[in-house]
């Protein structure tokens, strides 16, 4: 909103990008309110960008702080790549929402709450002693306050539910007012309740009268001061045919559209782990696509069985999340000495350990590209984007299967759950890579299992084949025959195939996303952080700084010209949700001074924060000289504004591995 | 699944040029023996056969095998195995692990495959100690067991490999040693159940473990302590003097014996591989008071797990076609023509 005169586009008519919060219990059905918000968006032609953030726990004691659930969506009549730094409408259903998500929200925002949820019990619950409601510490913005709850059990008496289920509906009635503001019609969510509920007409009934209660309200209500309607115009985009889609529902069609690319059948063997059980629920669903989904009874099951059957002649596919890829490790690496072709998804999340099951983070860069015992590489790919992630999943299928090793996918939390407008390809579009198993004897009258071809792959032969029966297995083997071999000599051959194999891997060259190739400051990324990066990167070139954005979708092998392409810029600023890992790597592979700005609170980078740190390089420099200011050496401070990560402080992060929250599974709705 | 076409080999088709490198003398030369002289009665096809194993010297076994071998990971390979047979289910596929393998480290998915009831047969070498890693105690080491980890002696209780996969859900529970005739026998019938079907070979490892199953193996007095069993045949042991009876007061198994060969006089029972209360009394029956019960214990296939995958796999796709296009562009959607957005 840099561009944006006022200090919010609320004021604005028609303002060219907005960031609505929508922040409740987890049973109030914040997530699904959000989906279907966002579907209309997508439908009346706006750019968007979403960030669901719900808790670990699958329903939370209700109105705790730690049960909040808020789905965040960032929309515009311009190019949008982040969820929006901070809301300029935050929705809270209860005290608890609002305590949570009130940082984040912007000066002179608007806040749309229920007044019927703040008792006293529920305000005691959220740690206030008064109802900010009524003792003006809400000064600085603009408050809605009125009882959603009475209005939402009076538009649906009609349909005779208690109270319990009538309150249901209020996401709902929330959702209609939000349609009556950024004047979007209602038809596509009647539709969709009633198909929703098809069997229960009664509840399809009184969702709908909810939902036409909260638009009404708005329409008559005559509501002076801050509620008005917007217009956020449609987006001018390529012509063609779009829908939203998430990280995962990408990461899914894409190993779809890999397989078949490969014109080989998929197995995916996965083990329910969040955040990457999305892909295992898709692809479960799409059988007739000549996919086997399989769920183990662990994490390394899961792996093993898709081993298993690409060593069959199936393209082997398992997903995880960061401990569940700890625990894949060690068969990984069975497949990277087998050289047998397996795509591994890592739906990165907060770590060490069980860390932040529900958040994001790209932690796992160096369990990736070093985590395994023995030399073992391994290619990676990072998706930056949820469609991003298609071509991706494409890409890493490409990989496997040509150079027989395994791949790994790297997208995280928040490219997992997200949603994002997607320009529906082409698959006829895409180049074919048919998989030729060996038939025949490869030396002669000899069968050699190892012996490679010139991009260094060893033949891929089906256990069936008549004629070349072998063995293979995780024990050093001898470099052509594949039979045991401990010897000097060809342990250090092996090792260097192996290492030769994944290095020669044709990658295409860097290219720039924003700015010129050579300059003062690059800011390099990679994975999740490509919308707030280029965001931030063209705030500062608006302001006339020689900044260029490059980010990296090949993490290794990295791409031969990325060394020269750094070495022509002065400074390189390397902003990660990590402690500075892929910083190592570039450093290790260059020798370039690559900077880290490191963010680890579980929460994507902010437009603003990177904005702040590229400034760093430029400001009180005479002449833009740049680069003689030391970027920061710790992680970035809580910026003045109190627009912190939106995390809050005392919320205990509880449970296990949680699955999406109880109304979390209505999240797939977009696409329903 | 295809039915498998018979094909001639005699056991030196099944060998492969690959030097064995158990120690002399070692019980496994014996079990290969054995296999190896199954395969060819059993009209298997070598290009047909895939040997999975995990680690431990049972587990170097695919590489003496002129098959399809896959020497894996450390108690993995019923996962691996698993993932060959769903891809591929007209392999036949034997898998070989031992008493660390497959109720150590891997005892996780030896109970899930078991469980999930995956056609392959599985062969557990239990030889009562870890040999490739020179002579820790196992889990099938009797309390007591003196080892370089255990200096004064085990203290855990042993896992008993038969009920363990009679407990996990396995259709088919045999058992046999590594030099008795009768082991291609079992191994026949583990070849023709159609599921999971699981073999316990007592496996004589001879440096570290050494004639530790001699009290029921040896074969002096092997009459008085082996209850081979048969289906439909009275279960009776030394030469017919005895047999083994149900106590109807205390529902377990007892030693009867026979007088003058008329086994029903002494309610000797029939075994009934499909009889699984029996089998479960068959499996716990402590050696020293009982013989050691051996053969088939027990063997009542049911559908699949490979099959009903397949099946269910064939009976979504019915009706549909795998249109990725189509697939893509599904869901709500809108189109954008020029700079207007119109939903359709």
């Amino acid at each position: 909103m840099a561009t944006q005169a006022a200090d919010t586009p609320l004021e604005a008519e028609n303002p060219d990008a907005v960031v609505v919060r929508f922040a409740g219990d987890s049973g109030d059905g914040m997530q699904l309110t959000g989906g279907q918000f966002t579907l209309s968006t997508a439908l009346a032609g706006n750019d968007l960008a979403t960030f669901p953030d719900f808790p670990a726990e699958i329903r939370a004691p209700q109105g705790t702080l730690f049960g909040v659930s808020a789905f965040q969506i960032n929309f515009g009549s311009r190019q949008i790549n982040t969820a929006g730094d901070a809301p300029d409408v935050l929705v809270a259903m209860n005290p608890a929402a609002l305590k949570v998500n009130l940082a984040a929200l912007k000066p002179g925002g608007l806040i749309i709450a229920d007044t019927g949820e703040f008792t006293k019990r529920n305000l005691d619950k959220a740690k206030y002693e008064n109802n900010p409601l009524e003792d003006g510490s809400l000064a600085k913005y603009d408050v809605l306050a009125f009882d959603i709850s009475a209005l939402t059990i009076e538009a649906v008496k009609p349909f005779g539910l208690g109270n319990k289920d009538a309150l249901r509906s209020k996401n709902m009635w929330t959702l209609g007012l939000a349609l009556w503001m950024f004047d979007r019609p209602r038809e596509p969510l009647h539709e969709w309740l009633r198909a929703k509920f098809k069997t229960k007409p009664d509840i399809a009934g009184a969702n709908i009268a909810a939902l036409d209660a909260g638009h009404a309200y708005g329409e008559t209500a005559e509501l002076s001061g801050p509620l008005k309607q917007l217009h956020v115009a449609p987006v001018p985009s390529a012509p063609g045919l779009y829908r939203t889609i998430t990280g995962a529902e990408a990461v899914s069609l894409g190993l779809v559209a890999g397989a078949q690319l490969a014109e080989l059948p998929m197995f995916f063997g996965g083990y329910p782990i969040t955040p990457a059980s999305a892909i295992l629920h898709h692809l479960a669903r799409l059988k007739e696509f000549g996919v086997t989904t399989f769920q183990a009874e662990d994490e390394i099951a899961a792996v093993c069985a898709a081993i298993g059957a690409s060593y069959a002649g199936q393209l082997g596919v398992t997903s995880s999340s960061g401990p569940g890829i700890a625990l894949k490790t060690e068969a990984i690496g069975l497949g990277i000495m087998t050289e047998l072709p397996l795509v591994i998804v890592n739906s990165q999340r907060g770590g060490p350990s069980t860390g932040l099951p529900t958040k994001t983070e790209q932690s796992d860069l160096y369990q990736a590209v070093y985590g395994r015992n023995g030399d073992a590489p391994m290619p990676v790919v990072a998706a930056r984007s949820p469609s991003d992630a298609f071509e991706c999943a494409i890409e890493a299928c490409r990989i496997a299967v040509q150079y027989m090793t395994p791949v790994m996918l790297l997208t995280d939390g928040y490219i997992a759950n997200a949603a994002e407008p997607w320009k529906v390809p082409d698959p006829a579009s895409y180049e074919t890579f048919p998989v030729q198993f060996l038939t025949e004897k490869n030396d002669g009258d000899r069968l050699l299992p190892y012996k490679r071809d010139a991009k260094g792959a060893r033949p891929w032969i089906k256990p069936g084949t008549p004629g070349l029966l072998h063995r293979i297995g995780g024990i050093e083997k001898h470099e052509l025959t594949g039979n045991i071999d401990y010897s000097p000599d060809n342990h250090q051959k092996m090792t260097d195939a192996r290492k030769a194999k994944v290095e020669r891997i044709a990658v295409p060259d860097q290219d720039v996303a924003l700015g010129e190739s050579t300059g003062k400051l690059a800011v390099v990324g990679w994975g999740s952080t490509y919308g707030p990066i280029h965001q931030a990167v063209g705030r500062a070139r608006r302001k006339g700084l020689d900044v260029s954005h490059i980010h990296v979708r090949h993490i290794w092998p990295l791409p031969a010209n990325l060394g020269a392409l750094l070495k022509g810029f002065d400074k390189v600023l390397v902003p990660e949700m990590n402690t500075g890992q892929f910083k190592t790597v570039l450093r290790d592979q260059f020798l370039v001074d690559a900077e880290p700005l490191t963010k680890t609170s579980g929460q994507p980078f902010q437009i603003a924060e990177l904005e702040e740190a590229i400034g760093r390089y430029f400001d009180g420099i005479p002449g833009n000289e740049g680069g003689e200011v030391p970027a920061n050496e710790q992680q970035l401070p809580i910026s003045e504004s109190g627009h912190d990560d939106g995390t809050y402080p005392d919320a205990p992060f509880h449970g296990d591995d949680a699955a999406l929250p109880g109304e979390g599974s209505d999240t797939g709705a977009v696409n329903q | 699944m295809n039915a498998p076409v018979k094909i001639e080999t005699t056991l030196k088709d099944w060998e492969t040029d690959q030097e064995v490198r158990w120690c002399p003398g070692c019980g496994d030369y014996a079990i290969l023996k054995a296999v190896q002289r199954t395969l060819p009665q059993l009209g298997a096809d070598p290009a047909n056969t895939v040997f999975i194993s995990g680690i431990g010297c049972s587990s170097r076994f695919p590489y003496y095998m002129e098959t399809y071998g896959f020497h894996t990971i450390h108690g993995r390979a019923p996962a691996i195995a698993t993932g060959v047979k769903l891809a591929n289910p007209d392999l036949d596929i034997w898998l070989v692990t031992g008493d660390g393998d497959g109720l150590s480290i891997g005892g996780n998915h030896l109970m899930h495959v078991l469980r999930r009831n995956v056609n392959m047969q599985i062969m557990l070498f239990n030889n009562e100690i870890y040999g490739l890693t020179k002579g820790q105690y196992s889990p099938t080491s009797r309390e007591g067991t003196k080892s370089p980890s255990t200096p004064l002696g085990s203290y855990d209780h042993p896992a008993r490999p038969a009920a363990f996969a009679l407990g996990s859900g396995a259709r088919f529970v045999g058992r046999g040693f590594d030099v008795s005739k009768n082991l291609p026998e079992v191994l026949k019938a583990a070849h023709a159940h159609q599921g999971a079907a699981f073999i316990e070979i007592f496996q004589n490892c001879i440096v570290y473990n050494k004639d530790v199953f001699n009290d029921f193996a040896a074969p002096k007095g092997a009459e008085d302590r082996q209850l081979w069993l048969e289906n439909g045949e009275p279960m009776l042991f030394a030469g017919g003097a005895k047999g083994i009876a149900l106590d109807r007061d205390r529902l377990e198994l007892k030693v009867v014996d026979v007088a003058g060969g008329d086994w029903q006089a002494a309610d000797v029972l029939v075994h009934d591989v499909t009889n699984r209360s029996i089998a479960h009394m068959l499996v716990e029956m402590p050696f020293g008071p009982f013989p050691m019960a051996l053969g088939v214990l027990y063997d009542d296939p049911r559908p699949t797990f490979e099959t009903a995958v397949i099946e269910e796999r064939a009976k979504a796709s019915e009706g549909k076609t795998a249109d990725l296009a189509k697939l893509l562009g599904k869901g709500q959607t809108w189109t954008v023509s020029g700079t207007a957005a119109d939903p359709v």
